[in-house]
């Protein structure tokens, strides 16, 4: 008995002991994040794959954020004030993503522009939710991002990338059936996928002939769907997956003769960037995407001529996201007169408000408008892979 | 027709798992463990068939050979640092160890070769062959997987049946201590087949690359996973036994993808491992061991 009131008075020790911690840390880190905001940047995080699967996306973010951060730094910051941008590696992955989220949290970001890809850009928002944290996601389509009031987006909502996509086969007569293969488990894949299927119901100039799944734990061979389209006779095949998987769709069709034409949407786009990857294979390729390297426009120009001098690349859709990312920061803190010295909940209230007041005129759409929910509202453009090269559709 | 052609695929990649079913059956049959790195020496092995033939442009063989190679020097360098010195151990810590060494290879592989995707090049020079005015086209790949899976299985059991050193492997997977009593080299005979079934893994992993082209630090993972599953579909220790598994896992698997469901190909492979293992535990060519009281 006395054992057991020892223990117990241990116990209620260790839990006051506990709770004073939690109260001192957060105190801590408050004074911290107060301290770092007292001073003259701003601090805007980053979060995103930059090695693992999906490297080729965050390596592009963090590339041209950091281009458009040095251009606003160099004219003088936002509101006076200059950029501190911090970028922090994920893996694609929605446990060390919330891992960097805290990382950067501790460093004393205000703003967070992130993450890259869906699924670990769903897990931060819970947390950036719940710190009241301002974020604009350069690249993670899904609806299911926004979901929280505190959460932008650049790029298109999946849904409406199947819905634009539905529409633009069937308003160009790029096929008369139309085969549709899918991850049923990635959230990204599916989303497209479903809103694309609801679509092609009300277009008349092409048939959905068949439909397939893959997972993740199968995506190393097709050939028994890709058989079922032959058979079907799709002369079309839509791609709402990433460019990874698609460069082995592309090999395993080529390889048993069954040359449709490939539809894909913003992560396809990437796939001539695979290394060793037979670029043949991609010829005629179509993707939907905001941003084409080769757009004639001079503000296309001025980006893609700075990009390739800093990093010898050819930027993709994501790393003009991210540009166009730090650009809608920039104009949204400048709208609602947002300080440095702001907390970070307060910063927060300001730019929800201020960003659906700004039309954006960026390198991935032009009047680009934010309404409450989160989602842009912009134009989709088509391009073609001819010659190994991306080429503007019209 | 979709029929044969289905058929076929499942036969193609059916015969990839089971020369990686190979490899772990050997393994386990006479050091009695399942060797978890296998799929990562797999992948270390497609790297070096892709640096030396798509980067350094050596002709094939030699690629494959220089792999082989490498591979047998890993598998055995792998088995003399990280499972010999546990050879008296439970099989728990042997389990465990054998997993770290596959985080191990996957990470170095993660440090040395970058996480970007790398395209492999088909390293197999035959054109596809296009039957019934191109409704069938069967691929080089799978041609040469299915005749290299019987090649290798049947070169295995007569190397198991017919040679001193395949009696002595016998011997030490049927009772080690009385292998070592008769006088054969039991730690040199483990190595020995490590040294087989590593060299076995470079080829599943030309033969894997060359039909499902992206090579990543993890490629060997989930291909390594599924031939594992087909290893004791057949019967864990049965080398016929491996070559059946696989193909059945890959027959099952792509009838599954093109009858039933394309998203529920993985559950009903496994579900019929389960009712498999059910009706007969030991696997389809599992020996029946009693126990002698």
């Amino acid at each position: 008995m006395r054992r057991k009131i020892v223990s117990l008075l241990m116990a209620t020790l260790v839990a006051v002991t506990a709770i004073a911690g939690c109260g001192n840390s957060g105190g801590s880190a408050s004074s911290a994040a107060s301290g770092a905001a007292g001073g003259d940047t701003i601090k805007i995080g980053s979060i995103g794959p930059v090695t693992g699967a999906a490297a080729l996306y965050g390596e592009a973010v963090k590339n041209g954020a950091q281009l458009a951060v040095d251009e606003i730094n160099a004219a003088g910051g936002i509101n006076g004030v200059k950029i501190e941008f911090k970028f922090e590696d994920d893996e694609h992955d929605p446990e060390k993503s919330v891992n960097a989220y805290n990382t950067l949290k501790d460093w004393g970001m205000q703003i967070l522009m992130g993450t890259v890809t869906t699924n670990p850009c769903v897990a931060v928002t819970e947390k950036t939710a719940a710190d009241k944290m301002f974020q604009l996601t350069p690249s993670a389509s899904s609806q299911d991002v926004i979901a929280k009031d505190n959460v932008f987006q650049v790029c298109f909502t999946d849904p409406n990338q199947g819905i634009a996509s539905a529409k633009y086969i069937g308003e160009h007569k790029l096929g008369t059936k139309v085969a549709v293969l899918y991850n049923s488990s990635d959230v990204y894949s599916k989303g497209i996928y479903e809103k694309f299927m609801e679509e092609s119901k009300n277009q008349t100039t092409y048939t959905v002939v068949a439909e397939e799944a893959f997972t993740d734990e199968s995506k190393t061979d097709f050939s028994a769907q890709l058989n079922k389209f032959k058979s079907a006779g799709a002369d079309l095949v839509f791609c709402p997956f990433y460019y990874e998987v698609a460069a082995v769709v592309l090999k395993q069709a080529d390889s048993m003769k069954y040359a449709p034409t490939f539809f894909g949407v913003d992560g396809m786009d990437g796939i001539l960037g695979v290394e060793n990857f037979d670029k043949k294979l991609a010829e005629n390729v179509v993707l939907l995407t905001p941003f084409v390297a080769d757009a004639k426009d001079e503000k296309t120009q001025k980006f893609v001529e700075a990009y390739k001098k800093a990093y010898n690349a050819t930027p993709i859709q994501f790393a003009a996201d991210a540009y166009d990312a730090i650009y809608i920061i920039k104009a949204a803190m400048e709208k609602g007169g947002v300080k440095s010295t702001m907390k970070t909940e307060e910063i927060c209230n300001l730019m929800k408000d201020a960003i659906t007041q700004i039309s954006f005129d960026g390198l991935t759409g032009t009047a680009m408008k934010w309404t409450k929910d989160g989602a842009v509202n912009k134009e989709p453009k088509a391009m073609v892979i001819k010659n190994g090269a991306y080429t503007a559709m019209d | 027709m979709d029929f044969i052609a289905h058929l076929i695929n499942g036969i193609s990649l059916g015969s990839i798992y089971a020369i990686i079913a190979l490899g772990y059956t050997m393994v386990y049959g006479i050091a009695k463990m399942l060797n978890f790195a296998h799929g990562d020496v797999i992948m270390i092995g497609s790297y070096v068939v892709f640096i030396t033939v798509s980067t350094m442009g050596f002709p094939t063989i030699i690629g494959v050979v220089i792999a082989m190679v490498i591979c047998t020097i890993l598998g055995m360098t792998i088995e003399k640092v990280a499972y010999s010195p546990l050879r008296n151990a439970t099989p728990l810590a042997v389990l465990i160890t054998a997993i770290g060494v596959s985080y191990l290879l996957q990470n170095i592989a993660l440090l040395v070769f970058g996480a970007n995707p790398k395209s492999f090049q088909s390293v197999v020079p035959f054109p596809p062959l296009v039957l019934a005015d191109g409704q069938l086209v069967i691929t080089g790949v799978s041609i040469v997987a299915i005749i290299a899976g019987v090649i290798i299985m049947i070169a295995l059991t007569l190397f198991v049946n017919k040679t001193k050193a395949g009696c002595a492997m016998k011997a030490v997977s049927e009772d080690r201590g009385a292998a070592q009593l008769m006088g054969i080299n039991v730690n040199g005979t483990i190595s020995l087949t490590f040294a087989i079934g590593s060299a076995l893994a470079a080829i599943a992993g030309v033969l894997l690359c060359s039909a499902y082209p992206t090579l990543t630090p993890y490629t060997g993972s989930m291909p390594g996973i599924k031939a594992f599953t087909a290893a004791v579909f057949g019967g864990i220790g049965s080398i016929p036994g491996a070559m059946i598994g696989g193909l059945l896992l890959g027959i099952i698997e792509i009838l599954g993808k093109a009858y039933i469901s394309s998203q529920l190909a993985d559950a009903i492979v496994f579900a019929v491992l389960i009712v498999v293992l059910l009706v007969k535990p030991t696997g389809i060519m599992g020996k029946k061991i009693s126990e002698k009281v």
